[in-house]
């Protein structure tokens, strides 16, 4: 493969998740990917070689690149989530690896969360197992609409399409129901590097992109664009020039869904004034629109009294102002939840306290049902219903993912102890 | 509408990270050493609150084993901004007793987190901003944006606070403090593309010139008054430049004609050793003592 260009100024970051079974590959997949686009450096496959040869092996092993932190090294095991970069001439590529164990829901979702794309690790001989439908469900929850299926171990069963064909079909047939935009499989052994970088010379009835030819080609969730205007406000600055009569009230913030031009209709909320955008400025300038991701400064075109937590959005088409709402969540603490503590929601900029009002039902995602639940323990993710002390202002999750998300603080520990998704009443 | 490129999605979630603290924490405090990251870190900032000030002071933890050129810097980039800086000397902390030293010539790297702690305890700052990326060092590989220090100021790798979406928790318990790091997500090739972009300055000794250095396993040492070259070993003038910018005594140059970021840039985007690998001698020493420091403190 090419080297990365000089200036790598063009390109555009592509975040995914890999998720798999422990031993089904994901340390060798993820070596051989920085390996293969050379992504390591000489010092680092060193260190790894001495390790492989104290350890007994021939080769050296590539899974070692992706060894973290000493107590992981000490049991063999990951446990938590490490996020790796490589880049090709085309992309410049964030990898969130992400533990497979099953206590590890929590790891997942915090992987998940930001990622646009997931490569769901198969071992070919295995086919789908728990674990696969675990993590495909998880992905689909968290609001990735794209997958890319690794069917890895091919060597190990002879490099036969009919084999590949079977498992890609096992996997179809539970995966169409969870409502994915792209589902591509690719075959692969992350060992010999077949499919991976290379195409090698072991499968030539597969006429499919390689794995790193996907990721060069998938597209980058743009749905985020499209979706109406949601700025959160970050901070409020007010500034008087010399010679101005009043002071002008400058809103920091970053949009986080749809765009915004100059002269948009806008409304603040809670408020509910109606107003509109007068400027949207940058350190490097004036803009006259702009899109989702983006941080800048707006200011608007009446004096409206506003502080952080508030939220300008879209005239047309505001967000859902609550106090009560329905949820998924996910329990990231070890404690199970105690309703009798004081708990904090942050949404956006805003942060309320809040209570869980009821647990409709758990989420048993191995099967995809509901169960009864009276509690909600580490790593359950349990439908339930929210309220708030003061308003938000939200979007379902499916439709927005930044505006329909939130976390769940302990306020007296100030612990994190929850992922939340909205959902529909 | 397009997507934004990667070095505009960098640097937005940077902005946004930075605005998090400024509303988050009471009394934040940004890490600057001259070097290229935190350099970067500045011109964030700028971007982040002007044309107001910087919501927080600048802190440097100067180990006293420094480049001359990064100093001079230094104190040139802070009138510029015309921003408070405040530098706290780990010679100090040796001299109160608060930290050892075998010899004048150790490297003073790990001695620097007994400092910082002692600076955030003194000003008591519940936030400090660095320039650390993940893609440095294993042990950072795994380290949170927003990471959550106790009051010895450890860091607690299997006991971090989950970070999900870009919804950040800043909240501590009074002498608890949060290390932030904006630039997380940047490689040293995405640095120096932004050096690039923002036309940035930084200290000469970044480029490619000549020095007197001495060839040590892989790397190259310099040779000035506190490493001196040892007996058995030749002294060449080679062209080199650094790659960081850290203690004199640890800090090594790689070979390089790279006379400017365009150079810089095709070197590194082909380059074969890590930044801290060609460059560092402490993190030699095993394959966990990045991890160690830090759960003493360090960055
Ligand atoms: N034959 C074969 N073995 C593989 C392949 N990929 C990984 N392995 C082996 O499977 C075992 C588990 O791999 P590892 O990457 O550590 O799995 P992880 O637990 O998913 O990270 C190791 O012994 C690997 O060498 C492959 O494509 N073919």
């Amino acid at each position: 493969m090419d080297q990365h260009l000089p200036t790598q100024q063009h390109t555009e970051l592509l975040r995914f998740i890999t998720c798999g079974s422990v031993d089904d590959g994901k340390s060798t997949l993820i070596g051989r990917l920085l390996f293969d686009s050379k992504a390591i450096f000489e010092d680092q496959l060193a260190a790894i070689s001495a390790t492989s040869q104290r350890r007994g092996m021939s080769e050296t092993d590539l899974a070692l690149l992706t060894d973290g932190l000493q107590a992981e090294r000490e049991q063999g095991i990951t446990i938590d989530v490490a996020y790796r970069y490589f880049s090709t001439p085309k992309r410049r590529f964030i990898i969130a690896d992400t533990p497979g164990h099953e206590q590890y829901t929590r790891n997942m979702v915090t992987g998940a969360s930001t990622a646009d794309v997931a490569i769901i690790l198969m071992d070919v001989r295995k086919g789908v197992l728990t674990q696969t439908r675990r993590h495909t469900h998880i992905v689909r929850l968290l609001g990735i609409r794209q997958i890319i299926l690794a069917i890895n171990k091919m060597d190990l069963v002879d490099f036969d399409e009919q084999t590949f064909n079977q498992v890609h079909q096992e996997f179809l047939t539970f995966a169409n129901a969870l409502g994915f935009d792209d589902i591509i499989a690719v075959p692969m052994s992350a060992l010999q590097g077949d499919m991976v970088v290379d195409r090698g010379t072991s499968m030539p009835w597969y006429q499919g992109h390689t794995l790193i030819d996907v990721l060069e080609s998938v597209k980058v969730d743009e749905n985020i664009q499209h979706a109406p205007f949601r700025f959160p406000v970050q901070l409020v600055h007010r500034v008087r020039n010399s010679g101005e009569l009043n002071e002008r009230r400058l809103y920091l913030g970053r949009v986080e869904s749809g765009h915004v031009s100059v002269g948009d209709e806008v409304v603040v909320l809670p408020a509910g004034v109606n107003t509109t955008v007068a400027s949207i400025d940058t350190y490097d300038g004036a803009l006259k629109s702009a899109t989702a991701g983006q941080s800048v400064t707006i200011t608007l075109s009446e004096q409206v009294d506003i502080s952080r937590g508030d939220m300008i959005a879209q005239k047309s088409h505001p967000p859902r102002t609550e106090k009560s709402f329905s949820a998924l969540i996910c329990w990231l603490s070890n404690a199970e939840l105690d309703v009798s503590k004081r708990l904090l929601l942050r949404h956006g900029t805003q942060t309320v306290a809040a209570k869980i009002a009821a647990l409709e039902y758990k989420l048993d995602i191995n099967h995809s049902i509901h169960v009864p639940t009276e509690k909600m323990a580490m790593n359950d993710i349990v439908k339930v219903l929210v309220r708030v002390q003061q308003p938000i202002n939200i979007d379902n999750y499916e439709s927005n993912r930044p505006n329909g998300s939130f976390i769940i603080i302990d306020e007296l520990t100030n612990d994190t102890v929850a992922a939340g998704m909205v959902v529909e009443n | 509408m397009s997507a934004l490129n990667h070095l505009d999605r960098l640097e937005s979630e940077a902005i946004h990270i930075m605005r998090e603290v400024a509303a988050q924490s009471k009394n934040p405090a940004l890490l600057f050493s001259g070097g290229k990251d935190s350099i970067v870190l500045l011109r964030l900032a700028e971007k982040a609150f002007r044309p107001l000030a910087f919501p927080f002071p600048l802190v440097h933890i100067d180990t006293g084993h420094n480049f001359a050129e990064v100093i001079a810097f230094r104190d040139r980039r802070v009138s510029e901004l015309k921003e408070k800086l405040i530098v706290r000397r780990v010679e100090d902390t040796i001299k109160q007793g608060r930290a050892r030293v075998k010899s004048e010539n150790d490297s003073r790297n790990a001695l620097q987190a007994i400092t910082l702690v002692d600076t955030i305890n003194e000003f008591q700052f519940d936030a400090c901003i660095g320039g650390a990326r993940r893609d440095e060092e294993k042990a950072r590989a795994k380290e949170r944006i927003f990471s959550f220090r106790d009051e010895f100021g450890a860091w607690d790798p299997k006991n971090q606070r989950p970070e999900i979406w870009s919804l950040y928790n800043a909240r501590v318990h009074p002498g608890e403090n949060m290390r932030v790091f904006p630039i997380s997500n940047w490689t040293e090739l995405d640095v120096w593309s932004y050096i690039a972009r923002e036309r940035l300055a930084v200290p000469e000794i970044y480029y490619a010139h000549k020095r007197p250095v001495v060839r040590r396993g892989i790397q190259l040492v310099p040779v000035t008054e506190l490493t001196p070259p040892r007996p058995e070993e030749v002294v060449e003038e080679l062209w080199v430049r650094f790659r960081t910018v850290g203690d004199i005594t640890c800090t090594c140059p790689v070979a390089s004609e790279a006379k400017d970021v365009e150079a810089i840039i095709a070197e590194t985007a082909v380059t074969s050793v890590t930044e801290r690998g060609a460059t560092r001698m402490d993190d030699q020493t095993s394959e966990a003592s990045m991890e160690l420091r830090k759960k003493q403190g360090y960055f």
